[in-house]
């Protein structure tokens, strides 16, 4: 099982050697309610750390997606289009939003473990 | 006050319950020096038959379009609509109900709108259209805008033929989002270089038809040549009964229709209310502005509307919305789709040809008169006359007749230099001797 | 005569459970299909004869398919948008306290005034000489408005209040660019409406958000520190979506124009203050007057409206075409920026003239009630606001209840803590009751708002009914009945509507089943 690590923001990221696959954590999917589109990036784009990277809406509200490390985009989940349900039922897994190569792979250093993630989400509830 | 309900007394209890001992005390975090102590100055409150007195008199001020050979269009037509549609849009249920945000008990609007969006896109040819915008003109603004999220370009061209008010609209929100526009020169006779003057930078063409002048634009090359460099055509349609005769811009490739529904269920109300239409294709309802209506179910399976894909909307989206817009047209929409599906597509297209042999007929009286020509080599409802000498005054000299003759071009565009023309329009509501007496009048008029 | 009468049905001989019905439909409650599955493209409700032969002129372009349009006979289409109507809930159904929309009572004068022939069935472009009633309605019109303001001239043709922030706006764009000073940033409170930023986006403009502070009003400390050379405008909604009058608001205009910047207000809330104070004397630049709301000119299912602008001096130069301008020959409409009177004008918000039917309706209302009904209207709207507030505070949560309401009761979620319910339960469960909910979830600076606007219509008796309707709900709530909340509305032509099915995969418009494939033959 390749690294996860959460952002305050609650993004998560996977790392695969130099690619970060970005989505949303199972804390923000349940905060959002039922997931009715997904806005995606095109591939090549440069994001950067912090700022948008997505947007994600459902019925009744648009959130951005941070992104939580800065790179390239060089893949995204053109799957969600037909089934952003996916990001509720299964956010960590099928319901990834985008893959980044990264361009500063140190910014990992400042997001948090599964386990600090878990005694972070203590503190916002 | 025959409006309000509350007695002295009522008031009394009420304050009461408040703990206020009088009614100012409500109003105190007013600051005390701006508060009014006396009534503006203005009338006091007047009996339903002393309001009516009054405004029927400014009414009788004015010289309706009926009661006068008529041949105004320019934009607005006038068409005669059912009684039905008047009856109907003043049901209470319909009149003083608000924005269906609570679809249980909004099904009645939800499901006209809908109904609504079937016939807008099937009238223009599109895959799908909103639940109406204020009206043509800021609905062809809107449409720019969209052209520009969806190109991420930021200069329109708008054709010569645009109406001069729609392109001054558009020129104003561009203006003032700091967006460029190409706007091209007119050509009463019809413009047939359109597919050439679009450059490959622009975000998008918009193009009239029938134009201003009354000239059908085949869209096709248009389209062909703005694909073919990245934008989109935006179709403005003014009189929307012409979509009974003629080809829908749809199926000659406009990416956005945008038009004025007036002339369907709508009087000509001096300038508004009146109803924009606005329609796409699917894969970029996303980035159309407006209300949506779509259909689901409820809890216990039966089919139901709701408004839908509000996230594109300012009220959810905030500064990141597709459009400010907010309220829209909702009850000039009901009367254009009451007066559509009485019509349905029989009655629109015979309603069309009548138009079409009516103005026919006028292009033929007015084209026998010395000194009169007709520009335009094809029309639907509306054509241009070229009159000797200026334009403007022989229309104030017809009215002067009896005889509303249409607009002079140079009250739309003073500085364009076409003084000696005239837009004619020629409805179902126009007799045989109305075009007669319009023939007259301006041949007793021309030197 | 007839002595054949039938016995009236004895007492206990009815059955009490409802069955289910062969059409769907309960008695007076009719389902409706959709037109096109009733109407057919050959029919027709309108008799029109067929012109004689003649040739067409146009060009090649006539259409080559069908369009698939349906139609209705005239008893058809009667039957069909009387179904409808009869599922919509109306101000003249009931009392429909939502906040923010100030749905208050349309008098059917306005309508009948509206369609006099000598104001519906004018053309925009008619020569002037035969619109003078028409000009002259607007004059009257923004004479009235500038008496209630206080400011120094209307922009006419905005065709709805988001239209007039626009205009606003972008006199304020206008009036900066024409003293050489681009500014980027406008300042807009969080509990703004949502238009407010939108609007300023629109036109370029980056949005900062200032907070409210803890009694729900804006801080004038916060907008001075917000304030800065950069700044083009401040945006404030006054009374504020809160349902508060910003008492501080002519220190913050003041900051504001000492920082060379505009003041923007919203005017949704115009309802509370008509006759009680003139936006003009506390500070104000512009400011969009919602004739649908405060003049009420009907809602009609949301729109149209009407959002004519008022303007200080310093803006008023810029105000959009046409003007209207009286000299000897009486009124003319000036068109374009040629003459001295427009030389400065911000551009065309429209085609035309704006929403003269609306225009007609709301003079129509102020000459009803003129200068004293009009402020007893306002302090009737403001005095029923506080008093549903205090005849609900002891069992629901009202922030902010320090300060006087102006016409709105804001109420948030808090006294729901514990029960599991939300604020849509409650607003569903007042359907059953037979109310209009009031507006939820806004402003977005309270949790789970409930803002109710009773308006100036209801009677002392309607206000009672209201108020021990929801306190019947909140014990209900407190005590623990889910079921009535949570399954409501029960009671409504439709239950609670999938809005995620909607969303996820949008169906907006109608398309033709697929022909169902016939039998090998």
């Amino acid at each position: 099982m390749s690294e996860i690590r959460y952002s305050k923001d609650h993004e998560y990221v996977r790392v695969d050697g130099d690619v970060a696959t970005i989505g949303i954590s199972d804390y923000a999917q349940s905060q959002l309610g039922d997931v009715v589109y997904v806005e995606l990036p095109e591939i090549g784009k440069a994001v950067a750390q912090g700022k948008e990277a997505a947007v994600v809406e459902s019925v009744k509200a648009a959130s951005e997606v941070y992104a939580p490390v800065s790179g390239e985009v060089v893949e995204v989940n053109g799957a969600l289009e037909g089934a952003p349900a996916s990001v509720n039922e299964d956010p960590e897994g099928q319901g990834w939003f985008l893959k980044v190569r990264m361009s500063n792979p140190a910014e990992l250093e400042g997001l948090m473990s599964a386990d600090a993630y878990a005694d972070f989400l203590k503190t916002v509830s | 006050m025959r409006y309000l309900p509350l007695t002295p007394e009522d008031r009394a209890e009420m304050l009461a319950r408040v703990g206020a001992s009088a009614v100012d005390d409500l109003f105190a975090d007013i600051p005390a020096d701006k508060r009014l102590t006396d009534l503006p100055d203005l009338p006091l409150r007047k009996s339903e038959m002393a309001v009516e007195r009054t405004l029927a008199r400014l009414a009788a001020r004015n010289v309706p379009a009926g009661s006068v050979p008529f041949f105004v269009g320019a934009g607005a037509y006038r068409h005669h609509v059912p009684a039905t549609v008047d009856h109907l849009i003043q049901r209470s249920e319909f009149l003083t109900s608000y924005t269906p945000y609570q679809p249980e008990i909004a099904q009645g609007t939800l499901q006209y709108l809908f109904e609504f969006q079937t016939q807008v896109a099937e009238l223009t040819g599109m895959e799908v259209a909103n639940a109406s915008m204020y009206d043509g003109s800021t609905a062809a603004a809107e449409a720019v805008l969209m052209a520009h999220r969806l190109t991420r370009r930021d200069t329109a061209v708008l054709a010569g033929n645009l109406h001069p008010h729609y392109a001054e609209t558009i020129a104003t929100v561009c203006a003032h989002a700091g967006q460029p526009i190409r706007a091209l020169s007119p050509n009463p006779g019809g413009e047939d270089d359109l597919a050439a003057a679009i450059e490959a930078s622009a975000s998008c063409i918009v193009v009239q038809t029938p134009d201003v002048f009354g000239n059908l634009v085949d869209l096709r090359p248009i389209a062909e040549k703005a694909h073919a460099v990245g934008a989109l055509l935006i179709a403005v349609v003014t009189e929307a009964v012409a979509l009974g005769l003629v080809e829908p811009p749809g199926a000659q490739g406009a990416d956005i229709v945008v038009g004025e529904g007036q002339s369907i269920g709508n009087a000509l109300n001096f300038g508004g209310p009146y109803v924009g239409l606005f329609a796409t294709r699917q894969k970029f309802v996303r980035q159309m502005p407006g209300r949506l209506a779509g259909e689901t179910v409820d809890a216990e399976g039966r089919r139901g509307f709701v408004l839908t894909l509000s996230t594109r909307e300012q009220h959810i989206r905030r500064e990141k919305a597709t459009s400010n817009i907010c309220t829209n047209s909702g009850l000039c929409a009901l009367a254009f789709t009451i007066h559509l599906s009485l019509l349905g597509e029989a009655g629109l297209t015979r309603l069309a040809r009548i138009n079409h042999a009516a103005a026919c007929d006028f292009a033929d009286r007015l084209a026998a008169l010395d000194g009169v020509s007709v520009l335009n080599a094809c029309f639907f409802n509306e054509f241009t006359i070229r009159v000797p000498g200026d334009a403007a005054a022989l229309v104030e000299r017809l009215a002067q007749k009896g005889v509303l003759g249409g607009v002079p071009y140079s009250r739309l565009a003073p500085a364009a230099g076409f003084d000696d023309l005239i837009l004619v329009a020629a409805t179902e509501t126009t007799t045989p001797e109305d075009r007669a007496a319009y023939a007259a009048a301006l041949k007793e008029l021309l030197p | 005569m007839n002595r054949e009468g039938r016995g009236a049905t004895a007492p206990g001989a009815i059955s009490n459970s409802a069955p289910a019905t062969f059409t769907g439909n309960r008695a007076l409650d009719l389902e409706e299909g959709l037109l096109f599955e009733i109407g057919r493209t050959e029919v027709t409700g309108v008799d029109l004869d067929e012109p004689d032969a003649f040739a067409l002129r146009l060009g090649g372009l006539e259409r080559t398919a069908p369009l698939g349009l349906p139609g209705l006979s005239e008893p058809e289409a009667m039957r069909h948008y009387v179904r409808l109507s009869r599922m919509n809930y109306g101000i003249d159904s009931g009392l429909f306290p939502l906040g923010s929309c100030t749905m208050k009572h349309n008098p059917r004068l306005n309508e009948r005034m509206a369609r006099l022939s000598g104001f519906a069935d004018l053309h925009p472009l008619q020569p002037v000489s035969t619109v003078q009633g028409a000009l002259g309605l607007i004059d009257e019109l923004c004479r009235w408005l500038l008496e209630l303001t206080g400011m120094a001239a209307v922009a006419f043709t905005p065709k709805a209040g988001a239209h007039g922030e626009l205009c606003g706006m972008m006199a304020i764009k206008a009036a900066l660019a024409a003293r050489g000073d681009a500014r980027s940033v406008v300042l807009v409170p969080e509990s703004a409406h949502g238009t407010n930023p939108a609007t300023a986006a629109l036109l370029g403009y980056e949005v900062r958000s200032i907070p409210a502070r803890a009694d729900g009003t804006v801080d004038p400390e916060s907008v001075k520190a917000a304030l800065s050379p950069e700044v083009a405008a401040l945006m404030l909604t006054n009374p504020n979506t809160c349902g508060l009058f910003e008492r501080n608001v002519v220190e913050i205009a003041a900051a504001v124009h000492e920082a060379g910047a505009y003041f923007y207000a919203d005017g949704a809330n115009f309802n509370a203050i008509l006759g009680k104070v003139r936006i003009g004397d506390l500070g104000v630049d512009a400011m969009h007057i919602n004739l649908h709301k405060t003049f009420s000119t009907p809602h009609g299912g949301g729109g149209p409206g009407a959002g004519p602008v008022v303007l200080s001096p310093a803006l008023a130069p810029f105000a959009p075409l046409p003007a209207v301008v009286a000299d000897a020959d009486g009124l003319r409409l000036v068109e374009t920026t040629d003459a001295p009177e427009t030389a400065q004008a911000l551009g065309r918000m429209c085609a035309f003239h704006g929403q003269m039917g609306m225009f007609v309706r709301a003079l129509s209302w102020m000459l009803s009630h003129g200068a004293d009904g009009m402020r007893q209207a306002s302090e009737d709207a403001v005095l029923s606001a506080n008093y549903i507030r205090a005849s609900l505070m002891d069992l629901m949560s009202a922030p902010f209840a320090t300060r006087p309401a102006m016409h709105e009761a804001l109420f948030d979620d808090a006294w729901l803590e514990g029960t599991g319910l939300t604020t849509l339960d409650v607003a569903k469960a007042l359907i059953d009751e037979g109310y209009h909910p009031m507006t939820v979830y806004f402003p977005l600076v309270v949790h789970g708002a409930m803002l109710i606007e009773p308006t100036e219509s209801e009677s002392k008796a309607s206000l009672d009914l209201f108020i021990a309707a929801l306190r019947d709900l909140a014990l209900a709530a407190k005590a623990g009945d889910m079921a009535r909340f949570q399954g409501a509305p029960y009671y409504a032509p439709r239950r609670r509507l999938d809005e995620t099915r909607a969303a996820r995969a949008p169906v907006l418009r109608w398309t033709a089943p697929a022909p169902v494939p016939r039998a090998a033959e």
